[in-house]
């Protein structure tokens, strides 16, 4: 073996070309690079809620916003109306990841079924926080709204009162949360909702035999690595708006 | 359509090897029991005065950052896919950490300006 040889065999390391160096599939990287784009902006949207945050000197108490159970609680049952919704999306997370499962298996039977679970997971969420929200309103929060709004003195103060701790109250606070707390949430629930829809196509596609035909359940993945990062972002903002 | 396919078996080879039904079932449990900690700090130990908000805050991030680790890693299957791949995805974020100091800075600016007007 002389060197000249040696320069004329062919490269066969992953990135020598001639192959897909990480051997992830096309659209899986592109489904994985617009995850990453979209995990950009929901940061920039709650970094910019933690630095509105920091910089106020009160801040409306999580465990006083959010304390009722729509149409079982009014009052005194802090969190467990989220903890149920979270509950729902981490569960729906777990059928979308069996229906990826059933699809490795090609088992078109149980991926139409996980993924019926998934999307009804996915109305669930989406019926709670249409619920969530509606009673937000009543309370008087809303874009540009909070339920100080129209009222100056001492009735401003009285009706922020019970939304914050330790008696001190702040007008622009309670409009900030009110704010960030419906577009953040309304930007995740669009992401759900688009899911939804996604995971309802993919389920006719099944349905329809498309992947049978196809060899492959490779689109139930990247439908699936879509609904586990819209679970992801819900645990950031599930810690950050209702915890914290 | 030909090639697509042979890199797809390739790939479906060493890349499934991890997840089974089994183990779908014990992330799920860890990620419900991390939920469940978190819970139980918040309606547990902060009003009865076991912990202070400010303690809180820190466990619930580096809790919320470990169920993140579990649903990126398993969920999303990250954790078998090759280091280039997890490189390009994770190393990026040194971004977002600068970002949060950013403004996090400039909310406590913010904060100590309105304290002094």
């Amino acid at each position: 073996m002389n060197a000249v040889s040696q320069l004329d065999q062919v490269k066969t390391g992953p990135w020598n070309g001639g192959r897909s160096p990480w051997s992830v599939e096309y659209g899986k990287i592109m489904m994985w690079f617009f995850l990453l784009s979209d995990a950009f902006t929901f940061s920039s949207l709650l970094i910019y809620y933690g630095a509105q945050r920091f910089s106020k000197l009160t801040w409306p108490a999580p465990d006083k916003v959010f304390q009722s159970i729509p149409g079982i609680a009014e009052h005194g049952a802090p969190l467990v109306f989220v903890g149920i919704m979270t509950f729902i999306l981490i569960m729906s997370s777990v059928t979308m990841v069996l229906a990826v499962e059933a699809g490795h298996r090609r088992s078109k039977k149980e991926v139409i079924g996980w993924m019926i679970a998934t999307i009804i997971g996915g109305f669930m969420f989406l019926g709670c926080q249409a619920i969530e929200w509606t009673h937000l309103f009543h309370e008087g929060f809303n874009w540009g709204a909070n339920p100080a709004s129209g009222k100056t003195g001492q009735a401003a103060i009285a009706a922020l009162q019970p939304f914050f701790k330790d008696g001190e109250v702040s007008i622009v606070a309670a409009q900030q949360f009110a704010n960030l707390f419906f577009t953040i949430t309304g930007f995740h629930g669009f992401h759900v909702f688009s899911g939804v829809i996604i995971n309802i196509i993919i389920l006719i596609m099944t349905i329809n035999g498309t992947f049978e035909k196809r060899g492959h359940y490779l689109m139930v993945e990247k439908v699936g690595l879509y609904w586990h990062f819209v679970d992801l972002v819900w645990v950031f903002v599930f810690t950050f708006f209702y915890l914290v | 359509m030909s090639e697509h396919s042979h890199s797809t078996e390739g790939h479906g080879h060493d890349d499934h090897a991890g997840l089974s039904k089994g183990k779908i079932w014990k992330v799920f449990g860890i990620l419900l029991l991390i939920t469940v900690i978190e819970f139980i700090i918040a309606l547990v130990f902060i009003p009865k005065g076991y912990m202070t908000q400010h303690v809180g805050n820190y466990v619930y991030i580096a809790l919320t950052l470990l169920k993140a680790f579990y649903i990126v890693a398993y969920f999303m299957h990250l954790k078998y896919e090759k280091l280039g791949l997890q490189l390009a995805l994770t190393v990026s974020f040194v971004f977002i950490i600068y970002f949060i100091v950013l403004m996090l800075i400039e909310g406590g600016f913010l904060n100590i300006h309105m304290m002094n007007h």
